[in-house]
This record gives C-alpha cells, structure tokens and sequence, in this order.
C-alpha cells in the first residue's frame, strides 16, 4: 500500500491526455505519414525474407507492375475509381456511425441491375442504355441499405450484423443469376456481355474506354465533399454521429436522417456495381465485389471521410495490390500478399491515431505533473 | 433415412467449425470487445496448425520414421491455438490499449490475416522447397479417428453421435463450460460487468483493461480451433483458397446474435446452421439455380433472428451494454 501511494505521489510514469484542442492539420497528417513509412518499412521487411531480394528492387518492381506502362495505368486509376466510389458512397453512413459492412452485397446488386439491362435491352442504343443502367444501379444498391437502415432507425436492428448477412444474400442472388444467365450453357459464367455490340459498354472518349469511370467518380468526390461539408443533410449526419440524443434535442428526425442516408450510402455502392460491370469486367460474378466493399471501409476511415484523401489512400492501395501481386508472380508465389501487407500499412495507420488524440506525459519529461 | 442421417452428419461437421468461432468470439464480447476479426482469427488457427503440422510431418519423414498420432494433433492444437491468441492480442493491443475503432480494426485484421492464410497455404510448398500443395495426411486422419466400439456398434447412435473425431465433442463442452464460467464464477461476473460498464467495474476495483485482454486473446485462441478443425477435418488436411473459412467466420459472428449472448444456445443454432447450410444438396430435382437460393437460407434465417431480437427486447437476449465501445478512464 505504501509502495503504491509513493509511485502515486511521483506520477505514474506514463500519462494519456486526451487532446483538447485538435492537432494542427499538417501534424496530424505528418503522423499518419510516419505510421505509413514505418509499415512500409515493415513490409519490406517481409518480402525481403520471403523472397530475398533487395526491398527497394521489390519496390520499383511493384512500382513497374502497377503504373509501369500506359495500359497498367489505365487499369490502375480505373481500380481506383471503384475503390474510391465504394469510399465516398460508405463516407455518410460511416460518418453517422452507421457500420455499414454490406458495401460487397450493395455492389453486387447494382451489378445485377446494370448487367440484367445489358442482357435484356441489348437493342436499346448504349447511350439510352446507361442513362436507364445508372439510376437502376443505384436504386438496386439503395433498397439494399434501406433494408437494414429502416430497420435500425425504427428497431435499433444490429446493423453491422445485418449489412453483413446481406452480403452473403446477394452473393447468393448473383449465383443465382449467373447460373441463369449463363452462356454458353454449362460454364457456370456469364461471359462478356454484349462482346460484339457492346451494347451497354462505356464507351471510349478522348480514345480512352476508362475515362467515363474517371468523370462519373470525380463527380461522386466532389458532390460528397461539398454534401457531407456544406448541406443541411450533411450537417445533419454529422449530428446523429457525434450523439443521437443531441440530435434528437436539436430537432433532427433522427430516424428519418438514418433510413435516408444509409439509402444513399447503398445506392452510391450500387453505381459501383454498375462501373464494375459496365465500366470494366463487362462480365457479372460473385467476385465481381470481390471484398473492395471491406477494402473501401478502411479508405473511408483512414480518410476521416474527406473524399479527396480518399483518392491518395485508394492509389496507395491499388498500388499495393497490384505490385505484390507483380511481385508473386514474378515469384510463382500467391498473390494473396497483397492482402497481407495491406493489411499491415492499416494496422500501422489506425495505431498512429491514437497519438493524434492523445497526448503522452512521461514523468522525466514533465516535472510539474508530478506535483 | 440415409440421406436424413447424411444431412445430419454434413450438419454437425457445418456446425462444429462455426461452434468454436462463436463460442470464442461471445467470451470476447462479454467482455465489450466486438471483435470482427473472427473470420481472420479462424484463418490464422487454420494455417498456423496446417504449418505446424506440416514441419512435424516433414520431419518424421526425414528421419524415416511415422508420425505419432497424439504429437500431430497436439502440435496442431497448440499452434492453432497460440495464432489465435497472437490474433486476439493484436486486437486489443489496438483497441484497448491505442483505441482504434473495433469495427475498423477487426476487419483490418480480417483482411491481413486472410491474406497471410491464403499466402501461406498457398506458397508454403514453394518455400519449403517442394511442389504441389500441402497436405498433412497423418495428422488429418488423427483428427478424424472415431472413437472405438460407439462409433460401430450402435447402429443410428453410432452414425449420428459417435461418427466424428473429438474436436465435435471438444466443441460441445467448451461452450457449456465456458457458458457456465461467465454465468457462474466471480470471474465471469466480473468479466460481465467490463462489457456491461467498464466505468461501474473499474470503480469497483476490477481491472478493466486486463479483462479485456484476457477475454480476447482467449476467446481469439477458442475461435481459431475453428480454423483447425476447418482445415484438418472439413478439408480433410489441405489449403482450401477460396475462402471458405472467411464465409464460416462471418456465420460464427452472426450465431452470437443468434444465440443471444449464451454459448449453450450457440451449439443447437450452430448444427441448424449447418442443417441449414446443407439443405440444398439433399433436396430432390432442385436445379442448381434453385439451390444457390437455397444456399441463402442460413443467411435469411439470421437476418430474421436479428430483427425479432430487436422487435422483442428481451433483456436478458441483449448484447453487453458497452459492446464496441472504448473505454478511457479519464474520458467518463
């Protein structure tokens, strides 16, 4: 007992503080820098062990296999547009502190309406054709959030566990589809779609057949800054996050904020669906979401919801995903890697932000604690 | 009648893999943490026993002798086992100790551990300097010995109780052990009240922090035996790559809804998941289109099971009350 009043009178040796006031902007993203070199670091560890090459040789490598030539380029922004897409629909749910985990079902959905256009109207002209695939899309990914949120802001329903379960609903649904679509008859695929007419196809502008992707997400990034930012809605979201019962004082109809936001959480993940099927694979799948809609949580977050950061975040990772796989190749290993050291820069990220909100006192450092 | 006693094996086998992962993550989430990171966990149990298991082997066939049934499934368990208690450290040495989101973290470790498994399992051969893949088939049939004379001899209780190796039974009586240690002992009262009110249990004198860590890594460590017998029974002793243990986990998470906090209710909902899950094949002239809806079901059933929880408010089918949420002494 006296052991422990004397250590109590010096000051444990380590304090935490919460911050009171926020950290400058540049500190705090000058942390998260840190925490980003030093997984990468790590990381390089890693492959140095398994493959035994020089890191910063693996490095450029990976560099090579993702933005390397034209054509990996392209194919790499039009990753990140999808990636970014899934981050910027999931920003307002996420924001209110609605988990919404069913961003693969919501992406699915939307899959399935765009692809079920280009598998019945396929003599519709393709202009007409996207303009009906693009609100179709986004209704199919809305019924999908409004599912789960109406029965959280009515019931309190556990919507991460929901969200969830619809996932596997939908990959059910696409199974099912795909082995109603199938062509030819016993592959047990879709194939492309359309691949002669490519009806339903973005098409090239500018010679580019990924720009339409580019336009559709910048448009996305912006809109959602400036809502989430600047609108009544976005003020409102903001609100129900922080604490619901503030929000109930304040007037705000809180179910109402809930079931009408994570609706246009899911539809913003359904015109997901519809990039991945129009815009890229021209193909449905049960891969077709292929786990960017948990990839793209971690964007959103990472991100703290400003959709132009979650820009950088998404090349970061595309860039990571496509270079270890270019590496495993190379290599004739599994290119699950990428998944692996992904998921290392994040453990590393979310660490670090716990020292841009809290401050550590050490008892040598700060005498007057003591007192 | 065969096919009813087939469904019904197919079901416990289902159901034994899930078991393990919701019995670990509810003595987890007694103690608040919400720890997504099941699936992941499920993984790290899964490769960590298939590696250990796969040098022992490698071993004894280098030195031209058998392997031993009981040190094959004891370096398995214990590999396993300590992945998953790694895992659960992890999580909480973010969320308890930095204070990261829990949501956010256990998917992250989802995604890494996921990615870690599968490059594993599926370069492990390559690394150790062999080809093809691996497979452990001494220790796989060690994990699948029935018992002598019960599995044989009574004919129906033969084929439906005594037809699986021990990691079913070992199943069953962690969750009723583990349901009576958090309803029973001063421990489990303690630990119940970290998840209802860390504020209340820290004022008491409970330490919170070491409950959570406590909980977690164990409760990591009992949701990896999933991983294990996923691995050494359901794939009979090699890698499955296409994420099948990622699915299971996610149901394990889902079953600790289902049975309302209580791991005794997890082991009957467990085997009517895996009922359920199997259902489609034992279903005469469905098509394969009509049996990927049914392959829904389990996920549909859930779903239900959430919204009448929810609708009906029972108290004591509740999730803790601070589940998910940090706790920071200097922030109530």
């Amino acid at each position: 007992m006296k052991h422990r009043e004397s250590e109590h009178a010096a000051g444990p040796v380590l304090r935490i503080e919460k911050r009171t006031q926020e950290m400058r902007g540049y500190m705090s993203w000058g942390i998260r820098a840190g925490a980003l070199i030093a997984a990468l670091l790590v990381c390089a560890v890693i492959i140095w062990a398994i493959v035994r090459i020089n890191p910063l040789r693996v490095y450029a490598a990976m560099f090579q296999g993702s933005f390397g030539t034209k054509n990996k380029m392209w194919v790499s922004i039009r990753d990140i547009c999808m990636l970014v897409c899934i981050g910027v629909g999931l920003a307002p749910a996420f924001k209110m502190r609605f988990w919404n985990i069913g961003a693969e079902g919501q992406i699915l959905v939307g899959g399935l309406a765009a692809a079920a256009c280009m598998i019945y109207f396929k003599n519709l002209p393709t202009g007409v054709l996207l303009l009906m695939m693009l609100p179709l899309s986004a209704i199919a990914g809305g019924v999908w959030g409004f599912v789960p949120g109406v029965f959280k802001a009515k019931w309190n329903t556990n919507e991460t566990l929901f969200t969830l379960m619809m996932n596997y609903i939908a990959i059910q649904l696409t199974a099912y589809f795909v082995a109603l679509w199938e062509n030819p008859f016993g592959s047990n695929t879709v194939g492309v779609i359309n691949g002669i007419t490519r009806a339903g196809w973005f098409p090239e502008i500018l010679g580019q057949k990924y720009l339409l992707n580019v336009i559709i997400v910048a448009v996305l990034v912006v809109g959602m800054y400036f809502y989430l930012r600047n609108s009544k809605q976005g003020y409102e979201i903001a609100v129900v996050g922080e604490s619901e019962n503030t929000a109930r004082y304040a007037g705000i109809r809180v179910p109402h904020v809930v079931t009408r936001t994570v609706t246009i959480s899911g539809a913003i993940c359904g015109i997901a669906g519809f990039l991945a099927v129009a815009g890229a694979s021209h193909t449905i799948s049960t891969s077709t979401a292929g786990g960017k809609g948990f990839t793209a949580i971690i964007v959103a977050w990472m991100a703290k919801f400003n959709t132009f950061v979650m820009v950088l975040i998404g090349a970061l990772l595309v860039f990571l995903d496509k270079g270890s796989i270019e590496i495993a190749t190379q290599f004739g290993l599994s290119d699950h890697v990428s998944k692996m050291l992904t998921g290392i820069i994040l453990f590393f990220v979310l660490g670090s932000e716990f020292f841009i909100e809290y401050k550590l006192h050490f008892r040598a450092a700060n005498k007057e604690v003591a007192k | 009648m065969r096919q009813l006693i087939s469904l019904w094996q197919a079901g416990i086998v289902f159901g034994t893999v899930i078991l393990f992962g919701s019995t670990g993550e509810i003595l987890s989430e007694k103690g608040g943490n919400l720890n997504l990171g099941v699936p992941g966990i499920m993984y790290l149990g899964g490769i960590m026993g298939l590696v250990g298991s796969f040098y022992y082997e490698r071993a004894c066939a280098a030195a031209g002798i058998a392997p031993i049934a009981i040190v094959c499934v004891l370096i398995t368990l214990v590999c396993g086992f300590a992945a998953g208690i790694l895992g659960g450290l992890l999580f909480s040495f973010l969320t308890t100790t930095l204070r990261a989101n829990q949501n956010v973290t256990g998917l992250t470790l989802t995604i890494f551990a996921g990615g870690f498994a599968n490059f594993f399992g599926g370069s492990l051969m390559k690394l150790a300097g062999g080809v093809g893949q691996i497979s452990v088939a001494a220790t796989s049939a060690a994990f699948r010995t029935r018992l002598p004379w019960l599995s044989s001899e009574l004919g129906v209780f033969s084929e439906t109780i005594f037809h699986y190796g021990f990691m079913v039974y070992l199943a069953v009586a962690l969750a009723i052990f583990l349901g009576w240690y958090i309803q029973k002992t001063p421990i489990g009262l303690n630990l119940r009240a970290v998840g209802e009110s860390p504020a209340t249990a820290d004022a008491a004198g409970i330490p919170v922090t070491k409950y959570k860590y406590l909980a977690t890594a164990i409760g990591g460590g009992i949701s990896a035996l999933g991983g294990v017998y996923y691995v050494m029974d359901y794939m009979k002793g090699t890698w499955d790559a296409d994420g099948g243990i990622e699915r299971l986990g996610w149901l394990a998470v889902a079953l600790v809804i289902f049975a309302g906090w209580k791991p005794k209710h997890g082991i009957w909902g467990a085997y009517l998941f895996g009922l359920l899950s199997w259902l489609f094949f034992y279903i005469a002239g469905l098509s394969r289109r009509s049996s990927e809806l049914f392959k829904m079901l389990p996920y549909a059933v859930t779903v239900v099971v959430l919204i009448i929880a929810s609708l009906r408010r029972r108290r004591d089918n509740q999730p803790p009350a601070a589940l998910g949420l940090p706790y920071f002494r200097e922030e109530r």
